[in-house]
């Protein structure tokens, strides 16, 4: 008892029927904002997936090339691979001060660890403004010929005028003898407190101490050289007060009790 | 058809230059003209967005209902922008560092939606990517005239370059710390506007208010 329909031609299929709604009817708009999105987001994801690993690749060798830089062991053209293997990553425990060995160093991610609340730490004497700090932190050191630490490289963070400065800080291996700092990230102003990066200014660093006679900071970042300038004191840069300050704040607090004082302490012992 | 395709693309780097006659982009030509190798990169990526944007738009623009034509070009723009970062991530590692959040910011910038908006919908594809190009060289020429003013008065170098010794590296010169902040280009554009008007009274705009005479007086 089927009887055809006489509004329906069966040569009439559904996407003639689709092409042929107006082009602001609902169905049309829907179909074509939901094809559109997919496809978009194929494309995107499609690079995102096929990209990364390019990009992980260079930001690896970006740390490598600076932990470099600050040890003084980076020039132009070299393999940086070939000569990063003088470089020693290890884990250390914050609080105690001694190597943590169950965490694998070469790809302990800090900063992850800083966000992740099962392995950080809430400051609440917080001078270089990071609010949260990673129970364990990288450490890299640099052995010489005979096996003996020459240089102990410590990543250091904190809050300058506009962004987090994120640099590392060469020590000699007495643990007091700075051998340099250098900046790698920040958003500081250009010409002004970017001037963080400046050679000349970098070049106040080497061969001050961190600690007096009694174990305490004393390194400065500040406009007025104190006593035993020569020694501890580093010239703030001219227009950029809160940029410096951010410096001198976070220096003293990595370098102090809740930074790496401890673990250095232990180095010293040979009790790390 | 080759005359006017050169017209396109010279067109909007004076006569109709999307900063200084449309004042549009003024945000981003403020971010990131404080050094010019930053400017160029934003320039080019600008201008590849621009176009290409341009074309996909003019390529589907028959097929856009117009209630919703805005969120679809937004679409197309901001999957463009997403590539270039991913790209500058992949293979220009050292200049994406530099330009950081201003490439997702391209998605923001008025010359994309503006000329997507105002040419690419009414346009076929090689035309409005032709014009695409032209508008991000117009927003390009003046991302380099006002990164140069900045660059060079403001650190005394060019591309990184030092041209006048500043005092802090031991020479002789001041640098003037304003232009290295974003208002500075506040100024420059303005004095650019300026200079254009002048040169070219055409693109002066009629007023849209005309002060009354006074009359009388008590």
């Amino acid at each position: 008892m089927l009887k055809a329909n006489p509004e329906f031609t069966p040569k009439q299929g559904l996407w003639a029927r689709f092409m042929a709604m107006p082009l602001d009817s609902a169905p049309r708009t829907i179909a074509i904002t939901v094809v559109l999105c997919l496809f978009c987001a194929m494309i995107v994801s499609a690079a995102a997936v096929m990209l990364k690993p390019q990009q992980e690749l260079n930001k690896t060798l970006d740390k490598k090339v600076n932990i470099l830089k600050v040890a003084g062991l980076y020039k132009e053209g070299i393999n940086v691979d070939e000569v990063y293997k003088s470089v020693e990553p290890r884990v250390v425990d914050l609080k105690s001060g001694k190597f943590v060995k169950d965490i694998d160093a070469a790809s302990f991610d800090q900063r992850k660890a800083a966000k992740n609340p099962a392995t950080s730490t809430k400051l609440v004497n917080d001078p270089a403004s990071i609010k949260r700090q990673a129970k364990q932190a990288s450490v890299y050191l640099i052995r010489n010929d005979a096996g003996d630490i020459e240089r102990i490289i410590l990543p250091v963070h904190g809050y300058g005028l506009w962004s987090t400065l994120y640099g590392f800080i060469a020590l000699n291996a007495d643990g007091n003898d700075i051998y340099g700092l250098r900046f790698y990230q920040h958003g500081e102003t250009p010409g002004l407190g970017a001037e963080v990066e400046n050679p000349k200014w970098m070049a106040q660093w080497p061969g001050k101490k961190v600690y007096g006679d009694n174990g305490d900071v004393r390194i400065t970042v500040s406009k007025t050289a104190g006593p035993d300038a020569d020694k501890f004191h580093i010239d703030a840069l001219a227009g950029a007060t809160l940029t410096s300050r951010g410096v001198d704040n976070l220096v003293k607090f990595w370098m102090g009790e809740q930074g790496f004082q401890l673990f250095l302490d232990n180095l010293k012992k040979g009790a790390a | 058809m080759a005359l006017k395709d050169k017209t396109m693309l010279i067109d909007p780097l004076v006569d109709n230059n999307p900063i200084t006659l449309q004042v549009l982009g003024i945000c981003s030509a403020l971010a990131v003209t404080s050094s010019l190798k930053v400017a160029l990169v934003m320039a080019i990526a600008v201008t590849l967005v621009t176009a290409f944007s341009n074309f996909f738009i003019s390529l589907i623009r028959n097929q856009i209902p117009s209630s919703v034509r805005i969120i679809i070009q937004m679409v197309i723009i901001a999957s463009l922008v997403i590539l270039v970062d991913q790209i500058l991530k992949a293979y220009f590692f050292e200049i994406s560092k530099t330009l950081a959040v201003f490439v997702g910011l391209i998605i923001t910038n008025c010359i994309v939606m503006g000329r997507a908006e105002a040419y690419a919908m009414k346009n076929p594809p090689i035309p409005s990517f032709l014009d695409g190009i032209g508008n991000g060289l117009g927003y390009g020429l003046i991302l380099m005239l006002v990164g140069t003013i900045r660059e060079l008065f403001g650190s005394g170098s060019l591309f990184g370059v030092q041209i006048l010794e500043t005092v802090n590296n031991g020479g002789w010169y001041v640098p003037n710390g304003l232009l290295l902040l974003p208002p500075s280009s506040f100024f420059v554009i303005g004095l650019l506007i300026w200079a254009f008007r002048t040169w070219k009274p055409g693109q002066v705009e009629k007023r849209e208010y005309k002060i009354m005479e006074s009359e009388g007086s008590h």
